[in-house]
C-alpha cells in the first residue's frame, strides 16, 4: 500500500460564457449578463468552498465570413467590474480574471488589480494572456500591429512592470498616525522606475500594497514559451488535458522545469478546464451527456466550426451531409476572427484528410463528425462516479484540480455543490472549511516575497 | 396663502467622496479612520450614509498619478492622505449594497482606452441595475504622462479636452451598439442575437479610431449619466457636447451666472437644447451648528495642515440652515443641484444626510423617498434609444 499522503484537490469555476459549449436554448439557461446570475453562480461555488471563480474576456464580437457570429452567447461584462462587484457578495472566494496584456497599460492594470485585492480582501487573479489579432487590435488606440512574437515578450515585461508596481509600496509604508501627522511613514512610497523595450514608465504608483501583495499570476498556454513562461513566474496554469496520459506527461514536464527557476514543486498548481455531465445513475449522465452534445453542436454550428479549417463559406452545405470534397483554402484564416480555436488547426489540408477518413470509417455527417471530434465532456456519471473520476486524477499527478465550466448559466454548478463535492469531502481530498481568507491561502501558496527597498534613483 | 400654484422645482444634490475629505488635514479627525481608507468597508459606510440622505449621486473622485499638494511634480508630504483606490472598481464594490443611489466615478480620459471605459461603466449599470454614470477628466500632468509613456509632450488644455470629448462619444456610441433587444434567444432558428441589432460604431477621430460594437450589451439605462466639471473656457465645450451635468464653482454668485450662461451658449452652439443639461454648483462644506463654530474647525483644521483651506473661494463654512439659504439662493444662477464635497467626510457628510437634507425637506425643495430606480430617473432624465435602431417605418 502507498503511503504517499492524500493529496488536496483544487475546484475552480469558469462562468459560462461566449462559445458553444454554453447551451442558452435549454430552458434552464436564465441570463448571462444580469448581475443575478453572477451572484447565484459565485454564492453557489463558495459554498462549495471552491477556490476560486474565474472570468474568461474577449474585446472584440466574433465575426465569420464578415458578420457577427449569431448562434452562440454573445456579449459578457467587463472582468475587472463584475469581479469586484462580487467581492460585495462573496466573502472566500477567489476572484481571477482574465486581463488582455496586448490592449492594456501596466500602470493601469496594476492598479485594477491592486484595488480588486484590497476591495475583496485578498482575493484577486489574473490571467495574463496576450491577443492574437488585428482583428481585436480596431477597437483601441494600440490598433493590431505588434507581431506574434513581440506580443509575448510584451506579456513578459508587461507582468514584470506590474509586479515592480505591486512592490513598490511595501506594507509598512502607511502609518495613519493622526496624532503626529504621519500619514505616509515611507515618504517615496510607490516610486518606481522601469526602463525596457516595450515600456519606458516612471513615477509614483498610487495603490498601497494590497493583502496579497500581488495578485495571483495565472499563465494559459501549451507552447514551450507558454510552459516555460509558466514555471518561471506563474502560481498556477491552466493545464490543457484532463485525461490521465496527457495530463501526466504535462504535468511532469511543467513540474519538472520549476527547479531551474528555484521553485519548488508546490509553487505552481497545474489547473485543466473540465466540462462535466452529472446524472443520478451513470447511464442517465451518459444519455444527458449525448442530449447536451446534440444541443451544444447544432447544425449551423457544425457548418461554422467546419469553415475554421476549410476557410470557406460552407453555408451552401448540408450538416447532416458528408463533408465538402473541396479542399480547405491555404494561406491566413480569413473566415473567422476573433476566435482562438482557429490556431488548432495549424494544418488545414491534414485535418480535412483525417475527418475525412474518419467519416468515411464511420459512416459519419459534417454534424456528426464535428460532434465526434470536438471535446467531449470530461466528467460523466453519477457524482460517485465522477467524485472518484476527480480524485484519481488529483492522486496520479495529472492535475492538481479542475476549473469546472458547467454547459448552463447560472445554475450549472448547482448539483455539483450538492452531491460530488461532499463526497470529495468524506474522502478527505477536499476542504470541509476554508482554513484562510485569501486566494494564496486557498491555493496552498506563499506569500509573494517581500517588496524590496525603494530602488537608489 | 401662497397665491403661486407651482411647488418649487425639486432641488438635486450630491456629494463628492475622496479619502478622508476635501480638507487635506481632514483623516486627523476624530471618526476619520485613516487606516480604512483602501478597505471596502470604508467605502460602504460613506455609500450608505449617503443614500441614508436620499441624495441623487456620490462621485468617486480619482487619478492616475498620487496626490500631490504641487501642481507639476510629486511632494514628498508625509502628512497627507496619499494612495487611491480605482474609482470605477470602488464603486462596483459598494453597488450591491445599496439600492437607489447613483455611482459616478471619476474616470481620466486622457491616458485610457474608450473601449475599456464604456464597457466598464456599461457593467457598472448591469450591476448597479442602473445607477451607473461617469465624472470625466483630463490631465494635462507631465508626470502623469510619465506613469503611461506614451507622449513625450502633453496635450495643450484645447487639444485635452477635444480628446476627451472624442472618448465619450466612443463611449456613447458603444453603449448604443447594441441595441435593447438584440439578444433574441430564437431557438427555432438557433440564433441567440439578431447581428442587424449590433452595429459597427467606426468611430475615427485624431487620436484614436475604435471599430465596435462593445463586448457588453446595451446597459439598463441605455446611457449611462456623463458628466464633467467646466472649469475654465477650455472645459466648456467638452460640458456642453457631451454632458448630462456639468458642475461649476458656486460660491461667488456672479461667476457662477457667468459660467453657467458660458456653458448654455456652448449647448446651444451645438444644436443639443431638446436634452436637458443639469448644471451642479460645486461647494466644499464644513458645516457646524454655526457659523463661528464651522469657521472655528476650518481654522483649527488650516493650522494642522500648515496652510490656509479657507482662502479656496468654493468653501462655505456655516449652519445646515444657512447653507440651504445658500444653495437656493445660489440656484437663481441657473444651476439645478449641488455637488459637495464634504470637508471632513467623517463630519460633514453627516451632516448633509442629517441635518442639510431634513432642512432642505421642510422647505419643499428635496425628496423624502427615492422616486425612481435609476440615476437617469432621479434626475429626471428620459431614457434615450439607441442612436443606431432603425426607426419604424
Amino acid at each position: 500500500m502507498s503511503s504517499k499522503p492524500l493529496k488536496q484537490i483544487h475546484l475552480a469555476a469558469h462562468f459560462p460564457g461566449v462559445n458553444n459549449t454554453t447551451v442558452w436554448s435549454d430552458p434552464d439557461a436564465g441570463s448571462h449578463i444580469d448581475f443575478d446570475s453572477f451572484i447565484h453562480f459565485a454564492q453557489t461555488a463558495e459554498r462549495a468552498k471552491f477556490d476560486f471563480l474565474f472570468l474568461a474576456e474577449g474585446l472584440r464580437l466574433r465575426e465569420q465570413g464578415g458578420r457577427i457570429h449569431d448562434l452562440d452567447v454573445v456579449g459578457r461584462p467587463d472582468t475587472f467590474t463584475v469581479l469586484t462587484a462580487l467581492a460585495a457578495v462573496t466573502e472566500r472566494l477567489g476572484l481571477t480574471g482574465t486581463i488582455n496584456s496586448t490592449f492594456n497599460e501596466p500602470y493601469e492594470v496594476a492598479r485594477q488589480f491592486a484595488t480588486l485585492d484590497h476591495l475583496s480582501e485578498g482575493r484577486a487573479a489574473w490571467n495574463v494572456v496576450t491577443s492574437w489579432d488585428a482583428f481585436t487590435g480596431e477597437n483601441f488606440r494600440r490598433g493590431g500591429f505588434l507581431p506574434r512574437e513581440d506580443r509575448y515578450s510584451r506579456a513578459q515585461e508587461f507582468l514584470a512592470t506590474a509586479h515592480e508596481l505591486f512592490d513598490s509600496w511595501d506594507g509598512t509604508a502607511i502609518a495613519a498616525d493622526a496624532g503626529s501627522g504621519t500619514f505616509l511613514r515611507d515618504a517615496r512610497a510607490g516610486t518606481f522606475a522601469h526602463r525596457g523595450r516595450h515600456f519606458d514608465i516612471e513615477g509614483r504608483f498610487n495603490v498601497p500594497r494590497s493583502p496579497q501583495g500581488r495578485p495571483v499570476i495565472f499563465q494559459a498556454g501549451d507552447s514551450e514559451e507558454g510552459r516555460e513562461f509558466a514555471a518561471a513566474g506563474a502560481d498556477a496554469i491552466f493545464g490543457r488535458y484532463g485525461t490521465l496520459e496527457a495530463g501526466r506527461e504535462f504535468y511532469a514536464d511543467v513540474k519538472g522545469r520549476l527547479a531551474a527557476h528555484g521553485r519548488t514543486h508546490d509553487r505552481l498548481k497545474i489547473l485543466p478546464a473540465a466540462t462535466f455531465v452529472l446524472g443520478d445513475t451513470d447511464a442517465e449522465a451518459r444519455e444527458t451527456a449525448h442530449e447536451v452534445r446534440r444541443l451544444q453542436v447544432s447544425g449551423q454550428t457544425a457548418i461554422k466550426y467546419l469553415e475554421h479549417v476549410w476557410n470557406r463559406d460552407l453555408s451552401a452545405y448540408d450538416p447532416d451531409g458528408p463533408l465538402p470534397a473541396i479542399d480547405p483554402e491555404p494561406g491566413e484564416n480569413t473566415i473567422a476572427l476573433g476566435r482562438a480555436s482557429v490556431r488548432q488547426f495549424r494544418d488545414p489540408l491534414a485535418t480535412a484528410r483525417r475527418w475525412r477518413e474518419l467519416a468515411g470509417a464511420k459512416n459519419l455527417s459534417i454534424r456528426e463528425l464535428v460532434i465526434a471530434t470536438t471535446a467531449e465532456q470530461t466528467f460523466v456519471g453519477s457524482a460517485a462516479t465522477i467524485a472518484g473520476a476527480i480524485n484519481d486524477l488529483v492522486q496520479a499527478d495529472a492535475a492538481d484540480g479542475f476549473i469546472l465550466v458547467p454547459h448552463i448559466t447560472p445554475g450549472g454548478l448547482d448539483g455539483f455543490a450538492d452531491s460530488v463535492v461532499p463526497l470529495l469531502q468524506e474522502r478527505g481530498v477536499f476542504r470541509a472549511e476554508y482554513e484562510g481568507s485569501t486566494l494564496r491561502d486557498h491555493l496552498g501558496l506563499a506569500a509573494p516575497a517581500p517588496a524590496p527597498a525603494p530602488a537608489p534613483r | 396663502m401662497s397665491d403661486s400654484s407651482t411647488p418649487p422645482a425639486p432641488l438635486h444634490l450630491a456629494v463628492s467622496l475622496d479619502g478622508a475629505g476635501r480638507h487635506p488635514a481632514a483623516w486627523r479627525e476624530p471618526g476619520a479612520r485613516p487606516a480604512e481608507l483602501f478597505t471596502a468597508r470604508y467605502w460602504a459606510g460613506l455609500a450608505t450614509e449617503a443614500e441614508t440622505g436620499l441624495l441623487d449621486f456620490i462621485t468617486f473622485e480619482d487619478g492616475l498619478a498620487l496626490q500631490s499638494s504641487l501642481p507639476e511634480a510629486f511632494d514628498e508630504r508625509p502628512d497627507r492622505v496619499r494612495g487611491r483606490l480605482d474609482a470605477v472598481l470602488t464603486a462596483a464594490r459598494v453597488a450591491p449594497l445599496t439600492r437607489h443611489i447613483g455611482l459616478v466615478p471619476a474616470v481620466t480620459a486622457t491616458h485610457t482606452e474608450p473601449f475599456h471605459i464604456s464597457k466598464a461603466v456599461a457593467t457598472l449599470d448591469h450591476v448597479s441595475r442602473g445607477r451607473a454614470g461617469l465624472r470625466v477628466q483630463v490631465s494635462g500632468l507631465p508626470h502623469e504622462a510619465r506613469h503611461f509613456g506614451r507622449r513625450t509632450v502633453p496635450l495643450a488644455d484645447t487639444e485635452l479636452y477635444a480628446e476627451a470629448a472624442d472618448h465619450v462619444e466612443v463611449i456613447r456610441r458603444l453603449w448604443d451598439s447594441w441595441e435593447d433587444d438584440a439578444e433574441i434567444r430564437d431557438v427555432a432558428t438557433g440564433r441567440f442575437v439578431d447581428r442587424d441589432k449590433l452595429h459597427h460604431i467606426d468611430f475615427e477621430g485624431r487620436h484614436f479610431s475604435v471599430r465596435g460594437p462593445s463586448i457588453t450589451p446595451r446597459p439598463p439605462q441605455g446611457q449611462p449619466v456623463v458628466s464633467a466639471s467646466g472649469a475654465g473656457e477650455a472645459s466648456y465645450a467638452l460640458v456642453a457636447r457631451s454632458t448630462d451635468v456639468g458642475y461649476v464653482a458656486a460660491h461667488d454668485g456672479d461667476r457662477t451666472r457667468a459660467a453657467v450662461a458660458a456653458i448654455r451658449r456652448a449647448r446651444e452652439a451645438t444644436g443639443l437644447t431638446a436634452d436637458p443639461l443639469h448644471l451642479f454648483g460645486e461647494l466644499t462644506v464644513f458645516l457646524d451648528e454655526d457659523a463661528p463654530a464651522a469657521g472655528a474647525r476650518l481654522e483649527r483644521l488650516d493650522a494642522l495642515a500648515g496652510l490656509p483651506h479657507g482662502a479656496d473661494a468654493g468653501v462655505f463654512t456655516g449652519s445646515p440652515g444657512q447653507l440651504a439659504d445658500l444653495l437656493l439662493e445660489r440656484r437663481e444662477a441657473g444651476l439645478s443641484g449641488f455637488l459637495l464635497h464634504p470637508g471632513v467626510i467623517a463630519h460633514d457628510l453627516p451632516a448633509i444626510t442629517r441635518s442639510l437634507v431634513p432642512e432642505l425637506q421642510r422647505r419643499g425643495v428635496f425628496r423624502r423617498e427615492y422616486e425612481a430606480d435609476t440615476l437617469r430617473g432621479l434626475l429626471g432624465l428620459h431614457r434615450p434609444g439607441s442612436r443606431y435602431a432603425r426607426r419604424a417605418a
